[in-house]
């Protein structure tokens, strides 16, 4: 596709932020019909040469030109209008219209009376007959998971009939089938001249679906390569500027059952998609993955063992103690370490100190309060530890939780909940948005807490993830927990499969 | 050609008290152009205002008697504003406040005043703080909006405390005036200085400003109430109770609105009637805002508003400019200082090149 005409150019793009040089003398060439992807840490510059490109910031230095003009700078309505779309990781959609009306918002003439929801239904219909990308266009956005509102986002990017795509991160929530799907999709539209650029963290996919791979590190460009020349290991490397090490599992030895759940109903209301009769143990020395798209359970899984919630019928029990109330605080002294699925919003409060947050979850208690008074300089001495400790990059431990980075935050979490010594690990979203380093400090943690005897959950929408880590597979689908088996006989495509609902050894589904 | 907005990371305390001080000097700038319409001149204006504020022990005087009910409507508006709980509801709250004070206080009980002060303050605290636990149980168990709760309560008590002070609290020996029995005066506050009408409600104000600000910085509670109102997701994650804590909230904002009541009935007034406030519950929410909703800031906000109000009277009368002035000045300076507020969070940066917004 090389003799393809260049339909957009990012010509020597240079932006600072203070000291700070997030994009330096960037070039970057997408062709028409190439399917282009953008590979780097977190901090690389990704999102920074996306947001230029897209008319968020103004460059300090550079042009972008799409089919050949060059884009005013600082203008997300030219951008628009040159046909560049951009389907972002957190969702841009109004949750009290529609998928239809989200996915027409912004395009429908002001003075215009009559039919042009019909037509805009039937164009919609035609992409998505298309694409396979299903969504129940009259349904609220609010009550869709959040694999449809991705889903409806794309389809918001196609219907303006864009020459350039952009895709964040993309698959983060989709099945491999559905991914597989998607990458279909996308290969078909370059087929037809899309631009696709296409954001991951996943080598594995960066592998199977793009062209070109464009590796970003530290505001420069790394590297560029020829996908179907590249290899997995080059491309890490590329990324971090180092070797990665890879995270070693050991084999596990599982003991004594510390959680279970006694056929577990949850209401749909305390989490958004139900729980209906599920049973399961998490064992002492064992590491189990729960794999699933998202929406199908998982929250009324970890609400329920984050203390969030009480089964509306059923038992969970720790330690063989029947858990009766929503207490965190009670789960917390009872050794649980909870790691919260959007560890912004859950994890930790941003405008209070990295101190106060590593204490937030023991603050009533010694060695943190005596008496109801705080004790500053032990919250102060622990927080000064962890840092260094789990090696969390902040100013100190006064600067504030917003301050830091997701990766960092995630390590301030980890610090928090790995320094009691837990016996039992729930994991939610454990490396989600965090870069190939954090990523494999983050699982040489978990396994070697798994390894010192305890019992750990990671729920993630990460098949590979769940492949490094997890000794043993649970599936929820629709609200049902099926227990998949040691991870040893397991693979994607079965795994796969019982993400959608079917069982591995009916073998007519092994079509879809 | 254009100018574009940076968030700042953490804005220094130098720069902090700047902003604050030329957010003042503009909102005094701004209150001049209506001087000048009125035919005076600002200088003189903003002196006699100055002068009628600080300018005699009985002006002095007068501005801390008015300053005592405002420390309190300002830290009951600034605790709750804190854990974002939206008290409206102090001006209600602080004539609950003294009706409870009047009917504890008006003989009730004899006891000698070490005891009755005491049973009188808890009292009004209790009642005022109860008129503020209600809607934020409300607002728990329905979901019910405390702004509108609080902000119609004002009402309801207002009408709630006539109706008993032309009933069956109107003081017989009133000669028709519609006021309550007084109260015994081993209720009373004393004087702070003889002849002089400010009293020991101001020392209460003091304290509870005190109190509040270390409760802030070093109690377990004030971490709670701080992260519950940052962050109620995360609090709730960490196994902070937030409806505890919000009710706990409740009790202390409305508490010291009802302390307020208290203090105008037994240190200024010595019985209840309908105009025992002017609106103090209202200005304690633009005394908690121009403070930043800091507790010891409070009581310097309540100063200058008080300060405004009384010096406004005072030059009035001598120039004959209305003293309405005192309303624009508090009511620009609230303005001004949060629009500095505004250039604290974010740093303008002028460009060459033109740009639409600055994405986050």
């Amino acid at each position: 596709m090389q003799e393809n005409p260049i339909v957009l150019s990012l010509e020597g793009i240079t932006k600072r932020f203070g000291a700070l040089v997030a994009n330096d003398r960037l070039d970057l060439t997408l062709h028409r019909g190439e399917i282009l992807a953008l590979l780097g840490e977190n901090g690389a510059g990704k999102t920074t040469l996306m947001n230029i490109l897209f008319g968020h910031y103004v460059q300090d230095e550079g042009i972008v030109r799409v089919g050949g003009q060059v884009l005013p700078p600082g203008s997300p309505g030219a951008a628009l209008a040159a046909g560049v779309g951009m389907v972002h990781q957190h969702f841009a959609l109004a949750e009290n219209l529609s998928g239809l009306d989200n996915i027409r918002l912004g395009t429908e003439p002001l003075l215009r009376l009559g039919n042009g929801r019909s037509v805009a239904r039937r164009k919609v219909e035609q992409i998505i007959a298309e694409s396979g990308l299903e969504v129940d266009l009259d349904r609220r956005v609010a009550a869709l998971t959040v694999g449809e509102k991705q889903r409806v986002e794309i389809l918001k990017a196609l219907y303006r009939d864009v020459r350039v795509l952009i895709l964040d991160e993309p698959t983060a929530v989709l099945t491999p089938q559905e991914s597989e799907g998607l990458f279909t999709v996308l290969r078909r539209l370059a087929d037809n001249g899309l631009g696709v650029i296409f954001i991951s963290h996943k080598l594995g996919e960066v592998l199977s679906v793009s062209h070109r791979i464009a590796v970003l590190r530290g505001g420069r460009k790394a590297g560029e390569l020829v996908t179907a020349e590249a290899d997995r290991r080059a491309i890490a490397d590329l990324m971090v500027g180092k070797a990665v090490a890879e995270v070693k599992r050991t084999a596990p030895t599982p003991r004594e059952t510390l959680v279970e759940f006694r056929n577990v109903s949850l209401a749909r209301g305390v989490a958004r998609a139900p729980l209906s009769n599920a049973s399961f143990e998490l064992r002492a020395g064992e590491i189990v993955g729960v794999a699933g798209v998202s929406g199908n359970g998982q929250a009324a899984i970890a609400a329920l063992l984050s203390g969030l919630a009480v089964p509306s019928s059923g038992e969970v029990l720790l330690n063989g103690v029947t858990i009766t109330s929503a207490d965190p605080r009670a789960l917390v002294a009872a050794g649980v370490a909870r790691m919260p699925e959007d560890r912004q919003h859950d994890g930790v409060v941003g405008t209070m100190s990295v101190a106060d947050n590593i204490a937030i979850e023991e603050v009533r208690g010694k060695p943190f309060a005596r008496m109801g008074m705080l004790d500053r300089k032990a919250m102060r001495e622990r927080a000064t530890a962890a840092i260094a400790a789990y090696d969390i990059r902040c100013p100190g431990p006064d600067a504030e939780a917003r301050l830091l980075s997701g990766g960092n935050v995630q390590k301030l979490i980890l610090a928090r909940v790995l320094e009691r010594e837990p016996r039992v690990i729930l994991a939610n979203q454990p490396t989600r948005g965090l870069d190939v380093g954090a990523q494999s400090e983050v699982h040489r943690r978990i396994i070697a807490a798994r390894d010192r005897g305890a019992a750990v959950m990671v729920i993630s929408e990460d098949l590979d993830e769940l492949f490094a880590l997890a000794d043993r597979f649970l599936v929820v689908h629709a609200g049902e927990v099926t227990d998949a088996g040691p991870s040893a006989v397991l693979d994607r495509g079965s795994v796969g499969l019982l993400m959608a609902g079917q069982s591995i050894t009916s073998p007519s589904a092994a079509s879809a | 050609m254009s100018f574009r907005l940076e968030p700042r990371a953490n804005p220094s305390l130098a720069l902090k008290l700047a902003v604050s001080l030329v957010a003042g000097l503009v909102a005094l700038l701004l209150v001049a152009i209506p001087v000048l319409f009125a035919g005076g001149n600002p200088f003189s204006a903003y002196g006699l205002i100055i002068q009628g504020a600080f300018g005699s022990m009985f002006a002095f005087s007068e501005t801390l008697n008015r300053a005592t009910p405002l420390i309190l409507t300002g830290l009951a508006a600034a605790v709750a504003f804190r854990a974002r709980l939206w008290n409206i509801g102090a001006e209600g709250q602080l004539y609950i406040g003294a009706l409870a004070a009047v009917l504890v206080g008006s003989g009730l009980f004899a006891m000698p005043p070490m005891l009755l002060i005491p049973t009188v303050m808890i009292a009004g605290f209790l009642a005022g703080g109860l008129m503020m636990v209600i809607p934020t149980m409300l607002k728990q168990r329905f979901g019910a909006d405390e702004v509108v709760i609080t902000l119609l309560l004002n009402f309801v008590v207002i009408l709630f405390v006539q109706m008993l002070i032309e009933g069956p609290l109107k003081d017989p020996l009133s000669m028709g005036w519609p006021q309550s029995v007084p109260l015994l005066a081993e209720a009373k506050f004393d004087k702070l200085v003889p002849r002089l009408r400010m009293h020991w409600g101001l020392i209460v104000g003091l304290a509870a400003a005190l109190l509040l600000w270390l409760m802030v910085r070093k109690t377990v509670l004030g971490f709670e109430i701080k992260a519950v109102g940052e962050n109620r997701a995360a609090a709730r994650f960490a196994g902070i109770p937030v409806n505890a804590t919000m009710l706990k909230v409740a009790l202390i904002s409305g508490g010291l609105a009802g302390l307020a009541g208290v203090g105008e009935v037994a240190g200024v007034k010595g019985y209840l009637s309908a105009d025992l406030s002017p609106g103090f519950g209202y200005s304690g929410i633009v005394v908690a805002m121009l403070a930043g909703l800091s507790p010891i800031g409070t009581v310097f906000a309540a100063l200058f508003v008080a300060a405004m109000f009384v010096g406004a009277d005072s030059m009035s009368r001598a120039t004959g400019i209305s003293n309405y002035l005192a309303d624009l000045v508090v009511a620009l300076s609230l303005l001004c200082v949060l629009v500095g507020g505004f250039f604290l969070r974010f740093r303008v940066r002028y460009e060459r090149r033109p740009a639409l917004a600055e994405g986050r």
